[in-house]
């Protein structure tokens, strides 16, 4: 893209809360039940129902407003959004309009080493609807599944403050950081309980005017957002070089094409018709409910990264590494708590454990690696039983079967050769098949000697101490 | 007197001493309703079956020795409106015709849990909205004390059910005067509980800031004992008060010297029947010979309520309303054609079919207001005057332990006489909506005659004195006679004696048993 055209993105993101039970009903809030199972007649929106609030919502709301640095209003109140679709049993959303619960928070982002701080315009409490199940292709009907119906949702909106594609992927990532942290959300896009719509306009570099905007929906990943906006960006940015003419419409991320598609404009939009929700009381919030909740707050991501940084001597790329999520930087505390150098284990964790996971695409908390079992390894290292290079394959295996790393030891016959004379028999056979070597060795080839040492393990199947196999060719040569 | 023309305290009474049985009570109501519905036309739905089941049952406990609650044992009516697990709840709706409820609604449950047998749902204005029944679509009520008038509305038809020994009572509900209006109409005692004070889970809701159940009986006595079982903080309504309920019967003292009753002279001014008047003016006059302290006073915004409600109440309708659209139940219109209709095809036909002209007009009226550009204009500014009213009352029940005026401004009406002329029609709940838009408890008691025709009498108090009101009431109604009259009703034909020659449709009987199930 042109390097004078700015982009200007906005993200609204709505995620589900991970509450026992919906936000309106007792029914369980479950994903993945046979469809029309966690219903009742209040979330199916049968005559004569009405909404009656999950605290335990509220105080997940209020969580993430403090998390995200918002005023909490002392008075709130819920209104109905009208609009028709067949997900919606009673066709109107209990949501929050003019009054939200939580507005003019912030959330600090890292990008290319800098932080750049993103407002939070608002965090308000919703609803989720059902979902429609189409018959194939000219069978001619939908089917609806309410099962979603009346599962707490928060719409977190922020302001038109990220800059770049990658910008809005970083605030994502920390946003779900956040959100796991305080423990609110399971935040699984692939499931739908984070999902994330974009606003997006582009102008001149240095200008200070909005474009109309295009409203980006169906992303699916983060990659998937990044890759939209990229995309509408350019297209976009194609426009203002053309002659500027923008539409303000929402759009939708073929990912397969890697392009957007024009889904409605302006003149389609809907008049949702807010008003307060007569059944639903206005909520007063004390400040003593609010200082509750603040004491309650876990540490957040940007203060551990703090204090990985000053307790274990860490460097800020590792310790932000380790924070990124909370279920990966308490993995790697329960090792620090039972292993003395914080360093190898990061290097540990954010090595082989990462790639691990990734490779299996598996979360920290589906693992069978517990941080048990690495301090036991790194044990086993410091005692010499291993080298460094075999406990990477006892670490895998650890990872794959869950075994413990002394049985695998034992088990595959793993532990290092530390016996002088068996060592001694091998390395005599390879300096008698390498004798030019040991020639270059003699007059002062310092690389001969790695061969040579390289060729005792490799014939060792890597089990040979390495100390012990250099100081028996030294002697020996 | 007739056992179908005793009050439910009187029956509870029989059915203690032994003298009769809730089967063979429920027997004599189940005849009663056999020989008059038929000109009456009170019910939409019948449960005969369920009703000598439950007759049966407390037959059973009380010949064990139970400890029954009172009014265990007799028969009792709901409007069409509540909500009852297994038994159609119509609303007297195309739209919900054939809908089946899984679930009961709290007031019904409170009521089956102390033994009430129900005889059946009663016939209504469509979803609650009209002031003389003739907006169910099914078929219209008719008045008891004649034939020819409305019920009033939209509780026309337990009303006209209790009115006529249909049922030993009812319950009905009340957004902008429906249990009052009607009450009024047919000479009955019918209470509008403050706001909160009875539960609204399972009341197919209209307007949902206004919707109130209430009690509709013979006498004072019968709705103090049925307010007790309905009352109460419900865990299902969020707008429902978390406060203990008072015995009601408590009240019934006789008493009331020395209560300050304010009268409103906005409430008596064009537009009150000349009748109707005098018949309210001698009851005042009664209330200040049996001690009461009657003074003159002024409800400044009076006449801003009718308007006030009529944007309010279609805006909360238009969005409760926009749940019957024929996706997930109730009815769904199909082409003629035998063909499909599109998604949005579906949605038009299904509401311009299922809804009828009344619910269909207040919908587009709530849609405009609430819409963008129009809101502030007329929601919002509705919600001020809102305020306003709840102002003056406030100002007045700082001077008043209770505020009186008539219930209707006219006698019943002809039936037809105002059903194209929605702005007469809606004039009739002019000195019933200021409560409602308020939040506060009034009671319409039968107070007297007009051309043999009923005269009501609302009694307005503060937020939660029912006690007061129920008593200035009772006092009221032990020292007149007007309660124990009963419409001349024989049944057996329309052309019952004393009813006046039968006009706008009066001698049409309906299609016997066409809407029972």
């Amino acid at each position: 893209m042109s390097s004078r055209c700015e982009v200007v993105i906005g993200l609204e993101v709505h995620v589900e809360l991970h509450t026992r039970t919906k936000a309106y009903c007792s029914c369980p809030n479950e994903f993945g039940s046979e469809p029309n199972t966690n219903v009742c007649p209040v979330c199916m929106g049968l005559p004569g129902v009405l909404p009656v609030l999950n605290q335990t919502v509220l105080e997940y709301a209020l969580r993430t407003g403090l998390a995200f640095n918002c005023e909490i209003a002392s008075f709130s109140k819920f209104d109905r959004k009208n609009y028709y679709y067949p997900d919606l049993p009673k066709n109107y959303q209990i949501s929050q309009y003019d009054l939200p619960l939580c507005r003019n928070g912030y959330l600090d982002i890292e990008i290319d080493g800098a932080t750049r701080r993103i407002s939070i315009t608002r965090v308000h409490m919703e609803e989720d609807a059902g979902k429609l199940v189409h018959g194939a292709a000219g069978a001619g009907y939908s089917l609806v599944d309410t099962n979603r119906c009346g599962v707490p949702l928060l719409e977190i909106v922020s302001e038109p403050d990220l800059r770049t594609p990658k910008e809005a992927r970083a605030y994502l990532e920390k946003l779900k950081a956040i959100l796991e942290y305080i423990d609110v959300s399971d935040c699984k896009m692939e499931e739908g309980s984070l999902r994330c719509d974009a606003n997006i306009s582009v102008r001149p570099a240095g200008s200070t005017v909005l474009n109309p905007k295009s409203e980006v929906k169906n992303m699916n990943s983060f990659r998937a957002v990044q890759r939209a906006l990229a995309a509408e960006a350019g297209r976009m940015c194609a426009i203002l070089e053309e002659d500027g003419q923008f539409v303000l419409e929402t759009r939708a991320w073929d990912e397969a094409a890697g392009v957007t598609v024009q889904m409605r404009t302006k003149e389609e939009a809907s008049d949702y018709r807010y008003f307060p929700d007569p059944d639903l009381v206005p909520l007063v919030i004390s400040p003593d409910l609010v200082e509750q909740v603040r004491s309650a707050l876990p540490e957040l991501p940007s203060a551990r990264r703090q204090r990985f940084m000053a307790d274990y001597g860490l460097p800020p790329y590792d310790a932000g590494v380790l924070t990124g999520s909370r279920a990966l930087a308490d993995f790697y505390e329960a090792c620090v708590g039972a292993y003395h150098d914080p360093k190898t284990v990061s290097n540990w964790v954010m090595g082989e454990f990462l790639r691990l996971l990734k490779a299996h695409n598996l979360e920290v908390k589906e693992a069978k690696l517990t941080p048990s079992h690495l301090v036991e390894m790194l044990a086993l290292i410091d005692k010499g039983t291993i080298s460094g290079k075999i406990a990477k394959a006892v670490f895998e295996e650890m990872f794959t079967s869950g075994s413990r790393p002394r049985e695998i030891v034992e088990a595959r016959g793993l532990a290092q050769i530390s016996d002088a004379g068996a060592l001694g028999a091998v390395v005599q056979q390879v300096l008698d098949a390498n004798p030019g070597v040991v020639d270059d060795y003699r007059n002062g080839k310092e690389k001969a000697l790695t061969f040579l040492v390289g060729q005792v393990m490799k014939a060792t199947r890597g089990q040979a101490n390495p100390h012990l196999v250099n100081k028996l060719i030294k002697e020996k040569v | 007197m007739e056992v179908y023309d005793l009050t439910a305290h009187e029956l509870a009474d029989l059915l203690r001493r032994g003298e009769m049985t809730s089967v063979e009570l429920t027997g004599a109501i189940f005849k009663r309703i056999h020989d008059v519905d038929p000109d009456v036309q009170a019910y939409v739905t019948l449960t005969e079956d369920q009703a000598y089941e439950a007759a049966r049952k407390v037959d059973g406990e009380r010949g064990q020795g139970h400890n029954l609650s009172y009014l265990a044992g007799v028969p009792a009516g709901l409007k069409d409106v509540l909500c009852t697990r297994g038994i159609r709840t119509t609303c007297s709706s195309r739209m919900l015709e054939h809908f089946v409820p899984p679930y009961n609604a709290t007031v019904v449950s409170k009521l089956a849990a102390a033994g009430a047998v129900f005889t059946g749902k009663l016939n209504m204005d469509e979803f609650a909205m009209g002031s003389s029944t003739e907006n169910s679509a099914f078929f219209p009520t008719r008045n008891p004390w004649d034939l020819g008038c409305v019920p009033g509305g939209s509780s026309g038809g337990p009303a006209a059910a209790v009115a006529a020994g249909e049922a030993s009572y009812a319950l009905g509900t009340d957004t902008g005067g429906s249990i009052r209006q009607p009450a009024s109409l047919c000479g009955i005692v019918g209470l509008k509980p403050t706001y909160g004070l009875v539960s609204r889970y399972g009341l197919v809701a209209f307007a949902s800031s206004l919707d109130q159940v209430g009690p509709m009986t013979k006498d004072v006595r019968d709705c103090a004992l049925v307010l007790n079982l309905i009352a109460g903080h419900d865990p299902l309504d969020s707008t429902s008060a978390p406060m203990p309920v008072p015995d009601y019967t408590s009240f019934l003292t006789g008493e009331i010297r020395c209560l300050r009753i304010g009268i409103p002279r906005e409430f008596f001014g064009d537009g009150l029947d000349a009748g109707v008047s005098e018949v309210v003016k001698a009851s005042l006059a009664k209330l200040a010979e049996l001690g009461a302290i009657i003074e003159e006073c002024s409800f400044p915004h009076a006449e801003y309520a009718l308007p006030c409600y009529y944007l309010i109440a279609p805006a909360e309708a238009s969005s409760n309303l926009a749940r019957y659209d024929g996706v997930h139940y109730g009815y769904r219109a199909t082409p003629d054609d035998g063909g499909e209709y599109d998604l949005m095809e579906m949605y038009m036909n299904t509401r311009s079919q299922g809804f009828g002209a009344e619910v269909k007009r207040r919908i587009m009226l709530g849609t405009y207001v609430l819409s963008s550009g129009y809101y502030d204009a007329y929601y919002l500014k509705a919600l001020k005057l809102r305020t306003l009213i709840r102002d003056d009352f406030s100002r007045l029940f700082d001077q008043f332990d209770a505020i009186v005026s008539p219930t209707s401004p006219t006698p019943p009406f002809r039936l037809g006489e105002k059903s194209n002329d929605p702005l007469s029609m809606y004039l009739s709940d002019v000195y019933t909506i200021p409560v409602n838009l308020a939040g506060i408890p009034a009671i319409s008691i039968p107070c007297g005659f007009t051309g043999g025709l009923p005269v009501g009498l609302q009694l307005m108090g503060p937020v939660f004195s029912e006690g007061t009101l129920l008593r200035i009431a009772y006092a009221f109604e032990q020292n007149t006679t007007h309660h124990r009259a009963r419409p001349p009703l024989k049944g057996g034909g329309p052309a019952a004696p004393g009813t006046r020659e039968a006009g706008g449709g009066g001698g049409a009987a309906r299609q016997e048993g066409g809407m029972r199930s």
